[in-house]
Formats: C-alpha cells, structure tokens, sequence
C-alpha cells in the first residue's frame, strides 16, 4: 500500500532537501503554485482530509472561512500546531524527526492556498530534536529558494519561523495557542470571532495539525482519486496510528484510514505474556475508555463516536489487567488538573476536586457519596459549562471508566483498599 | 515578587549579547511583547533560571508590564523562576509512563539524590522536576535530562545517568 506520510521518513537521519526533492518532494507545492489558491482550497476540500490533531474537523472547510480576493486583508498567518502534549500520542514528533521537508511542504501549502506570507510552527519546547531537524529544513528550503521573496518566479512570498514553546497542553488549544504566540498568558479565546477571521494579531489566521499538514504535498502531487482510494473507510487517507502501554511492542504504523483496532494492537504483538486487555483509549488521555469488545471496530471519527468514544489523535493507551482502573484514572485526572489554565471555574476547581476524590479512593478511603460526587462533576465540567474543551476531555475517561469499570470502583469502596496495590 | 530589588538600568540587568538576542526574538513579530517565551528563555539559558531582575528588565525590553510577563513565565513549566541545579531531570509522569511502573523510578532517584519531586540535590548538582507526557509513550519510561529525551528508563540506567552526573560534581 502507499504510505505517503512515512514511506521516506528516517528517524536515524532524515533526508535533505535534495534527497526529499529526488523522490518527488516539493512537486506537490510546485503543483499548487500553478494553481490559484481557490483551487488548491478546493482540491482540499474534495480529498475529504479532515484534522489529524483530535477533533477531526475537514480541512478544507476549516479553509473556507479566511477571507480571500483583493478586499481581503494582506496580512494572513498560517500555523502549524506541532505542540503535541496529549498523553499517548507521539505521532508528530516523529513525523518531525524523520520527514521535517514533508511538513515543510505541507506548511507551504497550505499558506499559499489561504494567501498567508509568514507562517508559524509553534513546537512544544521539550522536542529538541525536532527544532534542530526543522530549523536545518528550513534553512535548506530558504536556500533552494522554496521560501522567501517571489517563490521560483510565482509572485508568491512565504517565510516560515520556527517558534519553540515551553511546556503547557492548553497552548495546543488553538486560541491559547494564539495568546501564547502573542506573548500573552495561554487561556483560550471566545468564539466568535474565529481565527480564520481575526486571530494571530488580529488577522485571518489558519492553526493545522502537524499531521493534517503533512497529508497536503500528497494531495497536491497525486490528486484528489489517489488520496481517496488510499482507504475504502468513510475518512479518506492514511494515519499515523499508535499504541503504548503493555503491549510486547509499542511504536506507530501509517495505516489505511478506518483499520481497526485489532489490527493496531496485533501490530504491536498483542498485550505482554501474561497481561490481559482491560480497556483501551482509542485518541490519547481525553477519549472515553472502550472495551476488548470494540477492537474490531474501525479507528474512524465517526465509527468511534458511535461506540461513544473519540478517534482524537490514534494513539491508542492499552490498560492491562496488572494496573488499576482507578489509579489510571487518577493519573490521567492529575494531569489534566495540573494543566487547567485555571481560566474557568469548572475547570480550575471541578478537576482537582475530581483528582482529591481519586486519591482518597485509591487509598482505600472513599464513600458512596464519592462515587457518586465524581458523577455529578462529570457533569458539572461537560460541554456547554465549561469555556474549553479541556475539562470535558477529562470528563471523557472518567465518566466512561465509572461505566465500564464500576465494579472496581466499588470494591474500592466496599473493601477499603486497591487490590493492585502491595 | 520581590519588591526591594535595587533598580538599575537595563544596560546592567542584561549583558549585551542578551539584549541583541532579544531585539532580534522582537524582529520576528508584529508586537514586541510576542517575543516574551524567546526572550525569558535567552536569560534562562545563560543564568539557569530567570531572577526579578531580569524579569523587570525584560518586561521593560519587551514593552509590557512586569505583572504581564510574570503572568507568562509562571504559566510555563520549562521556565524557572527559582534556581536550579546545574543539571535539571524532568521525569515523565503521563500515563504510558505510569503503565510502566515510572512510580518506582520516581522512588528510585528521590532515594538516591536524598530529595523530593522539585527539590535540588544538596550539592546544587541535580534538581528532580515532573513532567507531562513527553511523546515517547512508545519507549516508556522517559525523561529529559538538560532539555534533551532519554527513553527506555530503567534503574540501571538512571543509575548510570546519575553516576556520570554525580561524579562531574566531585571532580
């Protein structure tokens, strides 16, 4: 099958500009060039791509927003959101790592077809490796002149400027990440006005996942049947899927969009001898818990929703018979409390509140009263009461492990202790 | 924030490559005060960490208030604003690492530099900070030591990071 996401990638040493370009990259951003930008933004929308960095939201149509023509405003930005902090997922730092001209290709891309001449790559700060690589990308690319004044003659200009952050997960948020690039403390904006319209200084700004960014030069190259025939799942393309945990082998695989979790898990070997499958998050820590049952199910946006999960980024976190539901839980809460921006009330005082409940649970000290207090604050932090979807996200694990994992809730409480703790 | 620091200019705070390397953080953005994380990293990277001096001077360099830029070096958790040892582990504490049992590291290296999660070591040598998932779920356990990822954790290797660590100090 075609793997146009890593079929070049290399971890040890990535390819250089003229190795990249030696097997056809760059071609799909010399490709858009011909083009008008309305028509590369139509390519997009038609390839069905949709976001790669959770929410799963067409690309295309995310695109459509930014004004465009002569009235629109000169000033446009194009971010890439490589600030990859969701538990689980590790999917863009090795895209980055080992194929840094591909998302350069994609950056390109995309800002040319929203008509943006300076673009962001906003990387979380612990990824070093990746700023290195990126930085000598983008320095190959300035002197092979794809970046700059007039790009190979086209009236086109673009300068990409590598921005490392320096550790917070709501600055993944798209405008937190915004604030954050604006110097500003990282909370998220309201909605309305949107980014496409007035976002990075108050300008039509575009924030892509680094993956979704990725998929553009393919798109641009082979067209939009080629994209759509690489999965005969309702969500076109590939993904880099994932697995951790204690399986014999975790690592990522770029699969047909829509395989099923099965495949993933035996991929990976299956769980370590001697360890059990319990439960699986199918997108990182703020996906609901699915059981061993729903392996077969396709890692697609929709067919995931159905099974009142999320795809979210495909990192699938499998929970084994040798660890405790409620420890799990209790991590994943703690880190979503930590990285509350302390913005909005649910948030800020619902998660740590959640994780005090947790703790006294795991020690053998909660009540049925706790049981059913962390119910109501599943409630209290859902969408619609909350300013982001940070604290929904950690609703997520939590309101599905007290379904699916009820009994070891309760024996938590009716014995008085943790069973996997010595 | 401390409030008697003496106040001197900024051409005392900042060494003159700092303020150059600032200027040119600034050059990159529409609005100077975009340059905030570059700029607080710079100072962190020659001093360590991040003083209320250089805090004040920074915020004046950048064009905002020093309540401003202190709103943005606490929100982060890769800047300090309290020295730190001459090494720094972030040790991940995110749930493919907790799956792997990073607990009992955690245990491991409280126990052999005698402190706790955010403490230094007494020799000033090494200070132990937590951190969230950092994106190496696939060779858990990890951490950072000095901004760069160490993966596949185990006590023999922590053992041997830290005698190399340890043995620079007595040197």
């Amino acid at each position: 099958m075609d793997k146009p996401l890593s079929s070049h990638l290399n971890i040890e040493q990535p390819q250089d500009i003229g190795a990249y370009q030696a097997v056809g990259g760059y071609q799909g951003f010399l490709a858009a060039l011909e083009q008008a930008p309305q028509k590369v933004q139509q390519q997009v929308k038609e390839s069905g791509l949709k976001g790669r960095g959770g929410a799963g939201f067409a690309t295309g149509e995310k695109w459509r927003f930014v004004p465009m023509g002569d009235d629109a405003p000169k000033q446009k930005y194009l971010i890439c959101n490589a600030d990859e902090m969701e538990p689980g997922t590790f999917k863009d730092r090795w895209l980055m790592e080992g194929a840094p001209h591909l998302l350069l290709e994609g950056v390109m891309i995309a800002a040319y077809a929203i008509g943006a001449s300076q673009a962001f790559i906003f990387l979380r700060g612990e990824y070093r490796l990746c700023a290195r690589r990126l930085q000598q990308a983008i320095d190959e690319a300035k002197q092979a002149g794809l970046l700059g004044e007039n790009i190979r003659g086209s009236g086109f200009g673009l300068n990409i400027l590598l921005h490392q952050s320096a550790g917070r997960y709501i600055c993944g948020e798209e405008t937190a990440l915004l604030n954050a690039l604006e110097g500003k403390r990282a909370n998220p904006r309201a909605k309305p006005p949107f980014p496409q319209v007035v976002g990075l200084f108050g300008r039509p700004t575009i924030v892509n996942n680094c993956e979704t960014l990725c998929n553009l030069p393919g798109i641009l190259r082979h067209g939009v049947q080629w994209y759509q025939q690489l999965s005969d799942s309702p969500d076109a393309g590939t993904k880099i899927y994932g697995i951790s945990g204690r399986v014999k082998k975790a690592g990522l695989w770029e699969l047909p969009m829509g395989v099923s979790a099965g495949h993933i898990l035996s991929l990976a070997g299956g769980m370590q001898d001697g360890r059990k499958l319990r439960g699986w998050l199918p997108g990182g820590a703020s996906t609901d818990f699915l059981l061993p049952e729903h392996l077969e199910l396709p890692m697609g946006f929709d067919a995931i929703a159905k099974a009142g999960s999320r795809l979210g980024t495909g990192g699938i976190i499998a929970l084994d018979d040798g660890h405790c539901p409620v420890g799990m839980v209790l991590n994943l809460l703690q880190f979503f409390a930590q990285e509350s921006c302390g913005w909005c009330t649910p948030c800020r005082d619902g998660l740590p509140w959640a994780v005090e409940i947790l703790s006294r649970m795991e020690v053998g000290k909660g009540t049925q009263e706790d049981l059913d207090e962390l119910s109501r604050l599943c409630d209290f932090m859902w969408i619609g009461k909350t300013f982001c979807a940070l604290a929904p996200g950690a609703v997520e694990p939590l309101r599905s492990a007290l379904k699916y994992f009820a009994d070891d809730f309760a024996e938590h409480v009716d014995k008085g202790r943790c069973r996997y703790r010595h | 924030m401390n409030q008697s620091i003496p106040i001197r200019t900024l051409h005392e705070s900042l060494t003159e490559a700092e303020r150059e390397a600032v200027e040119a953080a600034c050059s990159h953005y529409e609005q100077r005060p975009a340059a905030a994380i570059d700029a607080l990293m710079i100072v962190q990277q020659q001093r360590g960490w991040v003083d209320d001096e250089r805090l004040y001077a920074l915020a004046e360099l950048l064009g905002m208030s020093a309540t401003e830029l202190e709103g943005v070096a606490t929100f982060y958790n890769h800047i300090y604003r309290q020295p730190v040892g001459r090494h720094v582990i972030h040790l991940c504490n995110s749930i493919s690492c907790w799956l792997q049992d990073v607990g009992a590291l955690e245990q491991h290296l409280c126990e052999r530099l005698s402190i706790r999660m955010g403490q230094t070591s007494q020799t000033g040598q090494i200070t132990l900070l937590p951190n969230v998932c950092l994106g190496c779920c696939d060779k858990a356990p990890a951490m950072m030591l000095d901004g760069e990822l160490i993966m596949d954790l185990d006590k023999d290797k922590l053992d041997s990071i830290l005698d190399k660590l340890q043995g620079e100090g007595n040197g």
